[in-house]
This record gives structure tokens, C-alpha cells and sequence, in this order.
């Protein structure tokens, strides 16, 4: 048979037997068992991953009525943002009524000069340890690595006692030191990796040009790690907001983060429990972190799996 | 050549070390000082504030003659089993079923790690909810007929353990089925081919070849695990407080409430030195495992 | 060519895309019983996909694929009679060596006699034996290779597929493992389809080379029709190193031609034109490999001379490469080594048009 016969045989694109046999791909069902099995684990698993935030949204969204006589998981006949409103505005913690809006600006204030000092320092941190070696650096991040390892519990009271003597025991800026000390370990070996991985030439070269200790990290290590930045910045954001045992230690009642005033509102035992307002808080508190986790997507991946893997 | 040029070996690299100060200071003072600190305390007979009035052993002796510390540990036990079996074998199963080439991967993964950016305390409340024996699940069963159905962990002093290594579960496996996702991306697609060519069922590929070869990825997520484990707080505060009595009780609200409620320091720094020593027991062979061998930070 | 009665492995109108990018087009290839085929060419080139696709890890567009005249198009791999070798070795780092061996035949659920049996015979043809307890990562690199060889050797496979087997070992493992390749194809007699990008692994190993680019097979021929016969520029220029001098400039009209290009004519009676010659002025590549160009005394017997001027002298250890102009464009020649040149010697050189390749210059194809 002459290839012409044979190619004249084979119809463009679908898979075809005759009597030279299967030729083309192998046909595949898009209903295989395989298929079905893969498939369908993967959607019970991500329906029970997100049946949580689904009974959260749709509580938050109820009247306590509905709430009573109604089931969790069934949609709100009636939407209302009251909910919503009172855990922002007026939901009570012990004596104060101004609800959650209180405890997010602490957690703002907290959170954001937090990242920036803790990034500051752990930059430079792992730029001196990838590139400046001196004697005896090792030790003290080896140190660093061990030390993320051990209980918080074991380090608080110390720490209080240091805030105390340098009068930063339940301020904002006493809070602020904790998590940049509690962040140093994870940020150092996130960039010293980062910059141990960037062309040793790079340095030498500028340090044949005369450049010393800040030039070449303010000239040339800072512009070329934005990605490694990014990543920390997601990582300290996240962990930083989502506190709850430093915030709960160090601060006093009207300088508590979001997630202690949160617990706060939800599990008082005084008053009647009003579930939707409890939900909405709760979404209110978890908000920051969702939303940089759906934004930066990839990015927090690679930000977790480095911290993590090599933690 | 004469030695008085030389400068002096503090000098050198001197703004390095000077930017190192704040490294040095937390590895030196907070983490070595505040936990030699501790451990220093917890042979004293400290209350409301620290003394240097050493007791010896006395403080470990009465820890493990309380109740509460008991329960603490036994439930930190099973809700460490809990945590490491289940995260272990769900994350890897969900990474090797997003590893089949699958359409909407990047969806899937998503969905699987979202919990993972909350917070123990948002999880807690959320699973306080659904675990709620009026309207939560249970409820909503009850209601659609079935009234024996019983299901609800939070209240039952029994199983009020399993009720909180459930939401532990829900937070954090999406965190080990990346860990695992990555292991079997770092695999060779060669080791596949392999295997294909060999005629080796896909079950049997990964029981006999590739979790082998995972073995370093299993033990650094191992370790992950672990040290989340001991420093379970959060969840345990916001779902039941410790409650029903105190049969939710883990060792770091232990060590919390001795120091900052029950005015008794020396308890809580007993405490929080058997939490370091339990942490010690996975780290050190780790560790050794980890960085002993090859000299590789 | 000629047909291939009982191909062993015969690949009928094969194409694969992904999306609307092409990766192989429409491939024919038929490989004879026992024969040794290099698939070679560029990264990029299709030539480990093809290989694939014969293995039955790839899923293919369209066409056929026939093993021992059964067609295996929809088959598993190792349902194909296939036993395959690849790059990074692929061994199973915890299984040692003769676990390797045995786990693919221990799955397919073959008597434990017929098991020791087949890796008694592929350690002694490997000359392994000492290494069967071992774990792979105690072996060496070439040690490793030989292991993945054991591994299709024991399959007892009618076909061999080898994918860049030796790219990841250094240069004298590499020619001391390429000649164990041969000895093992002349032993065993079966059909091998080996991948490389090295064309030295090609010449050396090949019974037949497909050069491939851009998912097509651009020639397949014997080794040595391939070298000294190019169909077109791209072969020309990938086979050999020192690389084929080429010329650009144009046909000229007259009795039997002659190529012309900046002050050089080459006359071309004794070229041997492929198809008609096309017309006068058309323009076309003239290439010459650089061993085939004399020099000095020598030269003045060649069909065409040229005066030129030494401009760089690389001594290569067995020979020298002298670099010159001719025609307005770097010229390379080799010499012996023992020849002194210095940079700015005049010097004749000249070579025998009948041993040169004249390419079209818009298609690249020979004339």
C-alpha cells in the first residue's frame, strides 16, 4: 500500500480504525473511571474544603430568625447586611461597644509597621549572611533556624519582662518588636537563600567598582529581589494579621488586634448569642488575609512552600 | 610588611556585624537568654512575679500531679496522631490526584490552600458554628428526619479532641498537599516513563518507587507537622475555651493561664520547659539527620 | 530508498500537535530487523518526541505505529515490545541493582527461575555482576547507564529505544560506553532507535541516520551518504566538525557552469548535480568541508586553486585548522600538524568540486 492510500484513509483529527488497525490517538472517554475517580474525589474534597466559607457567608447574610428556625447550609431568603454592619460598628467586648472596626485599625497599625521593620531587618540579615560572611555569623543563624522551633511559650515571659523594662509592655510598638523578632528566622533564611542563589560575580564586580556594605545592598541586591520581597511581604502580612498569642499577651483590652477582639465578640458569654453577627465577623477578620491570598495566587504558594520546606 | 597595618580582626567587615545586631541580639538574648530564662525559673517556686527561690524539682512533680496537665498532654497526643496521620495521608492522596495533569489544577489547589490563610481563630469560630448541636450539622440532620443522629464533638467531653483535629485538618492539609504537590514535581519524568515502560501500575509506582523517593520531603513535613502541633492555642481558645471543663485543655493554654490567670509562674514555666523538651525530642535527630551529615545550612 | 520488506518498526504518516503548535508532521519512517538508527538533530527538533511516541509514552496526533508488523498505536508501553534507556538513567534510587532488574518483571508476574534467570544473562553480557547488591547511588555514572541497559536487556524486547543515553556522562566515559553500545547491538542483534544530539555518537553507532529539524525528517540515509552528500544547508552545516565552509554567490552560465561569487569562480564540470541545475544567475550556496581541501604542493593538482593568506592558525593536536578568505568569506582548512603556518603567509589551497555540496540559496535545498 502506498503512503498516499494510507493517508487518504485517515481522517483529520478523529481516531480511526480499519483494517490496518487503530491508528491516531487512543480514543478517551471523558467519563473513563478513571476520570470519574479523579475528577470526583477532587470535587467532594473541594466541597467539603469549601462548605465553611460558604455557611459563613450565607449566615452572616440571615436575621437571627432565620437563623433559629432554618438550616446552615440553606441559601438566606431575605438578605440583610445588618449583620455585617453591627459586627463592624457597634458589637460589644466587655465594656466597649464600637464592635471590630477598633481591633482592625490596631491590627493596621500592627501589621504594617511589623512587615516593613521585620522585612528591613531580615533583608539585610540574609544579605550579610550570603554575602559578608564574617566569623561566627553561622552560629548565630544557625541559632536563629533552631530557635523558630521552639515553643513561643517558653520565650513570652522573658519578653514581657524586657518590654516592661524598657517601658513597651502593652503598646502598639511593643508588639511590633515581638513580630519582627518572631519573624527574623523564616525572613533571614528566605533571603539569605535568595541572595546566596544571585551570581556571586554580580557582588565582586561591584565591589571592584568600590562599592561597600550599603551601596551594593541599597544599589544593587534591593533592585534585583523584588519577587523575594513580594513573597515576604505575603508572608509577614498573613502571619502578622492572623496572630493571636502575641496580640493576646502583649496588648492591653483597647490596643488588641482584630483576631482577639474577635474571639472576644464571639465566644462572651454574656447576651444572646447572635450567630450572623459572629459570621460576619468572623469573614470581617479573615477578609485581609483572603483577599491577598486570592490576589497574589502563585506567589503565596512559593511564599508558604519556602518557609516552610526549608524552615 | 608590618603587623600594625593589619587592622584588627573586629574591624573588619564591621558594617556587616553592625547590621547584624539586631540578629544577634534575638538568636543571643531572646532565644537562647529568654529560653536559658526559663528553664532557669521553672526550678523556682515563682507566683505572681519571678524569684530566684529554687524549689528543685518541686514545680515538675506537682505538673504532673494535675489533672489538667494530664489531660493536656493526653489530648495533645491525640490530636498530634490525629494531625500527622491525616494530614500526611489526605495531603498526599490530594497532590497525587492534582499531579495527574488534571484540568483546573491552579483551581482545585486554590481551594485546597484557602483555609490555610486564616486564622486558627477564624477557623475555630467557623467550626464552632458548623459543629454547633443546635443548628449546625447535627440540627440540620435531626430536622431532615434522622432525631438519634449524634454529632457533636464540641460538647462531649469524650470526643471534644476529634471536634478540634477536624477544623486543625480543614486549616492545614491544603499547607501539606503543596509541601507533597512540590515533592512529586521534583520527581524525575524520566522515573515515570520508567516505570510505564516496565509495566508497573500507577498504586504500585508510588508505594515501591516514588514515596521512596520522597522520604526527605515526608520528614521535613514531618517536622512542619510536629512543631505546629505542640503550639496548638489558638483553635483550642476559640473553638471550646478548654471546655466542656476542661476536657479540651492542651499544654500552651496550660502554660498561658498559669502565667497570666492563675498568678503562678513557676507552673507555667515548668510547663512550657516539658513543651520544649517534647519539641527537642523531634528537632534534635532531625536536625542531626538534616545538617549533621553534610555541612549545609 | 529502498523499501524495507518485514520493518521491524515501521511509523506510518505520524503527527503530533499540541493545540496549534505541530511537533512532528507527518512522519514516515521504516526501520529493518536489527538495524541501528540514530535519530539526530537540535534540541527542539522532535527527536526524543518521536521516540516517545514509539514507546507509547506520548499519545499521537495521527497516524500509525507498527512493532513487529502488530499495530501498537493504542497499546501501553509495555505491551509493545519495547525496552527503553534514558538520559538521567531513571533507576529507582532505593531498589537495589537487581531489584532494578527484577521489578518490572516481578510485576508481571513471571516464575522467580525465569527472573534469575534473565538477570543472570544481562549482568554477564553487562558485566555487572559485582554491582547486583548494590543501591544505585553507590555506582558511578557509566556503572548507572549499564544498569538502565540491564533494565530493557531483561525485558527481552525486540526493540530498543535509547533516549540521549549519554549525554549526562563526561567525554571518555562516553566514547569507552558508545563502543560497549555497539558490541552489545552486534551481540544481541536486536533493533535499536538511539536519540543523540552528538553527531559523532551518530556516525560511530549509526547503520542509517535520521537528521530531523523542526518535527521533519530532513535525510535518512547511511552515515557516510549523509556526510558526504547533505540534502540541503541544515545538514550540510550540522554534520561535521570543523563545520562545512559555505560560499554564497551564483550559478553562471557557460559549457558545464561554473559558481561564482566576489572575484572566485569555481568551475563545476565535475560536480554531480542532484536535480537540473536551474538557470543562469540563480543564486545558490556552494559548501566544502574542510578536509577536503588541499594545500601547498597538493593543491596544484586540484580542479580548482586559489592564492590566499594565512589570517589565524588553530592547532587542534592531531591536526591543524588554518582560517583564510576565499570568496569574501572565512575559509577553514585542515593541515597536518606538523605543518608550521604563521599568520600572513601566503599560501595556495585547492580542492576537487566533485567532492563539494552546492545548495539553493531560498530553499537551502542541494543542486
Amino acid at each position: 500500500m502506498s503512503d498516499q492510500a494510507v493517508s487518504l484513509s485517515v481522517p483529520s483529527g478523529a481516531a480511526h480504525a480499519d483494517a490496518l488497525g487503530p491508528s491516531g490517538p487512543k480514543p478517551r472517554h471523558i467519563f473513563s473511571r478513571r476520570n470519574i475517580f479523579l475528577y470526583g474525589t477532587l470535587i467532594v474534597a473541594a466541597l467539603y474544603y469549601l462548605l465553611p466559607l460558604y455557611v459563613m457567608i450565607v449566615t452572616s447574610l440571615k436575621g437571627m430568625p432565620e437563623i433559629r428556625l432554618g438550616n446552615i447550609f440553606s441559601p438566606p431568603l431575605e438578605i440583610t447586611f445588618e449583620p455585617w454592619v453591627k459586627a463592624w460598628s457597634t458589637a460589644c467586648t466587655g465594656l466597649n461597644c464600637d464592635g471590630l472596626s477598633r481591633g482592625f485599625w490596631n491590627s493596621v497599625r500592627i501589621t504594617v509597621p511589623s512587615v516593613i521593620l521585620s522585612i528591613a531587618i531580615a533583608s539585610v540579615n540574609g544579605y550579610a549572611l550570603a554575602n559578608w560572611r564574617f566569623k561566627g555569623a553561622d552560629t548565630f543563624f544557625i541559632i536563629l533556624i533552631v530557635g523558630a522551633f521552639i515553643p513561643y511559650q517558653v520565650m513570652i515571659y522573658p519578653i514581657v519582662i524586657i518590654l516592661r523594662e524598657i517601658g513597651l509592655y502593652g503598646s502598639l510598638s511593643g508588639l511590633v518588636i515581638v513580630h519582627s523578632i518572631f519573624g527574623m528566622p523564616i525572613l533571614t533564611l528566605l533571603f539569605r537563600n535568595y541572595f546566596t542563589s544571585m551570581p556571586e560575580e554580580l557582588f565582586r564586580a561591584a565591589r571592584v567598582d568600590g562599592a561597600g556594605f550599603w551601596g551594593i545592598y541599597l544599589r544593587i541586591m534591593l533592585p534585583m529581589s523584588l519577587p523575594i520581597f513580594v513573597v515576604a511581604v505575603i508572608l509577614q502580612v498573613t502571619g502578622i494579621w492572623n496572630d493571636f498569642l502575641f496580640g493576646v499577651v502583649y496588648t492591653r483590652p483597647d490596643t488588641y488586634p482584630m483576631t482577639v477582639q474577635l474571639n472576644n465578640i464571639v465566644n462572651s458569654v454574656q447576651g444572646v448569642k447572635e450567630y450572623n453577627v459572629n459570621m460576619a465577623a468572623t469573614i470581617l477578620t479573615g477578609l485581609v488575609p483572603l483577599v491577598i491570598y486570592f490576589i497574589s495566587g502563585r506567589l503565596f504558594v512559593r511564599g508558604i512552600a519556602a518557609g516552610a520546606v526549608k524552615g | 610588611m608590618s603587623k600594625s597595618e593589619r587592622p584588627s580582626r573586629l574591624f573588619r567587615n564591621l558594617n556587616a556585624k553592625v547590621a547584624s545586631i539586631p540578629m544577634i541580639l534575638t538568636a543571643l538574648v531572646v532565644f537562647v537568654g529568654g529560653t536559658a530564662w526559663t528553664v532557669l525559673y521553672s526550678f523556682t517556686n515563682s507566683k505572681l512575679l519571678p524569684r530566684l527561690n529554687f524549689v528543685g524539682l518541686d514545680q515538675y512533680y506537682r505538673l504532673w500531679a494535675t489533672p489538667r496537665w494530664l489531660i493536656s498532654i493526653e489530648n495533645l497526643l491525640i490530636y498530634g496522631v490525629i494531625s500527622l496521620v491525616f494530614s500526611l495521608v489526605i495531603g498526599f492522596i490530594l497532590a497525587a490526584l492534582l499531579d495527574q495533569k488534571i484540568r483546573f489544577e491552579d483551581t482545585f489547589r486554590t481551594i485546597f490552600l484557602y483555609p490555610f490563610a486564616l486564622s486558627f481563630i477564624v477557623t475555630g469560630l467557623v467550626w464552632q458554628w458548623l459543629l454547633n448541636p443546635d443548628f449546625g450539622i447535627q440540627g440540620v440532620i435531626r430536622r431532615l428526619g434522622w432525631t438519634s443522629f449524634d454529632f457533636d464533638p464540641l460538647y462531649n467531653s469524650s470526643i471534644v479532641i476529634y471536634g478540634i483535629s477536624i477544623a486543625a485538618l480543614w486549616q492545614g492539609t491544603g499547607l501539606i498537599m503543596c509541601l507533597m504537590l512540590a515533592g512529586l514535581r521534583g520527581i524525575d519524568e524520566d522515573i515515570w516513563k520508567a516505570a510505564r515502560v516496565d509495566g508497573i501500575p500507577m498504586w504500585k509506582t508510588y508505594l515501591f518507587i516514588i514515596i521512596p523517593m520522597m522520604r526527605p520531603v515526608f520528614i521535613t513535613t514531618l517536622v512542619i507537622i510536629a512543631s505546629g502541633i505542640v503550639k496548638v492555642y489558638d483553635l483550642v481558645v476559640a473553638q471550646t475555651s478548654g471546655g466542656p471543663g476542661i476536657a479540651s485543655e492542651v499544654p500552651a493554654k496550660y502554660v498561658y493561664d498559669y502565667m497570666f490567670f492563675a498568678q503562678n509562674l513557676g507552673q507555667g514555666f515548668a510547663a512550657s520547659t516539658m513543651m520544649l523538651l517534647s519539641v527537642m525530642i523531634v528537632i534534635v535527630p532531625w536536625a542531626y539527620l538534616e545538617f549533621g551529615g553534610r555541612k549545609r545550612v | 530508498m529502498a523499501e524495507i520488506a518485514n520493518p521491524s518498526v515501521s511509523i506510518q504518516n505520524l503527527s503530533l500537535n499540541y493545540g496549534a503548535v505541530s511537533v512532528l508532521q507527518t512522519l514516515n519512517l521504516d526501520i529493518a530487523e536489527g538495524e541501528f538508527i540514530v535519530l539526530l538533530g537540535p534540541s527542539g527538533c522532535g527527536k526524543s518526541t518521536l521516540l516517545n511516541c514509539i514507546a507509547g509514552l506520548l499519545d499521537i496526533s495521527k497516524g500509525r505505529i507498527f512493532i513487529k508488523g502488530k499495530n501498537v498505536t493504542w497499546e501501553e508501553p509495555k505491551d509493545r515490545g519495547i525496552g527503553m534507556v534514558f538520559q538521567s538513567y531513571a533507576l529507582y534510587p532505593q531498589m537495589t541493582v537487581e531489584k532494578n532488574l527484577s521489578f518490572g518483571l516481578r510485576v508481571a508476574g513471571l516464575p522467580k527461575e525465569e527472573i534469575a534467570k534473565r538477570i543472570a544473562r544481562a549482568a554477564e553480557i553487562l558485566q555487572i555482576e559485582p554491582l547486583l547488591q548494590r543501591k544505585p547511588s553507590a555506582l558511578s555514572g557509566g556503572q548507572r547507564q549499564r544498569v538502565a541497559i540491564g533494565r530493557a536487556l531483561v525485558r527481552d524486547v525486540d526493540v530498543f529505544l535509547f533516549d540521549e543515553p549519554l549525554s549526562n556522562l563526561d567525554a571518555k566515559l562516553r566514547s569507552e560506553l558508545r563502543v560497549e553500545i555497539k558490541l552489545l547491538h552486534r551481540r544481541l542483534e536486536n533493533t535499536m532507535i538511539y536519540v543523540t544530539h552528538d553527531q559523532i555518537e551518530a556516525m560511530t553507532l549509526a547503520d542509517r541516520i535520521a537528521v530531523m529539524k523542526g518535527g521533519v525528517i530532513q535525510q535518512l540515509d547511511a552515515p557516510q551518504t549523509i556526510y558526504n552528500r547533505p540534502v540541503n544547508r541544515f545538514v550540510a552545516g550540522f554534520l561535521g566538525s570543523p563545520a562545512m565552509n559555505f560560499i554564497e554567490g551564483q550559478l553562471e552560465a557557460g559549457d558545464a557552469g561554473a559558481f561564482t561569487a566576489d572575484g572566485v569562480s569555481i568551475p563545476l564540470d565535475r560536480y554531480e548535480f542532484d536535480k537540473d541545475r536551474g538557470s543562469a544567475g540563480k543564486p545558490c550556496v556552494f559548501g566544502i568541508r574542510p578536509e577536503h581541501v588541499a594545500f601547498g604542493d597538493a593543491a596544484k593538482a586540484m580542479p580548482f586553486t586559489a592564492e590566499s593568506a594565512v589570517e589565524i592558525v588553530e592547532p587542534m593536536g592531531s591536526d591543524t585548522l588554518v582560517w583564510t578568505k576565499l570568496g569574501g568569506r572565512n575559509f577553514s582548512f585542515r593541515v597536518e600538524a606538523e605543518k608550521t603556518l604563521r599568520t600572513g603567509d601566503p599560501i595556495r589551497i585547492g580542492f576537487d568540486p566533485a567532492r563539494a555540496s552546492l545548495f539553493d540559496t531560498p530553499s537551502g535545498n542541494r543542486l
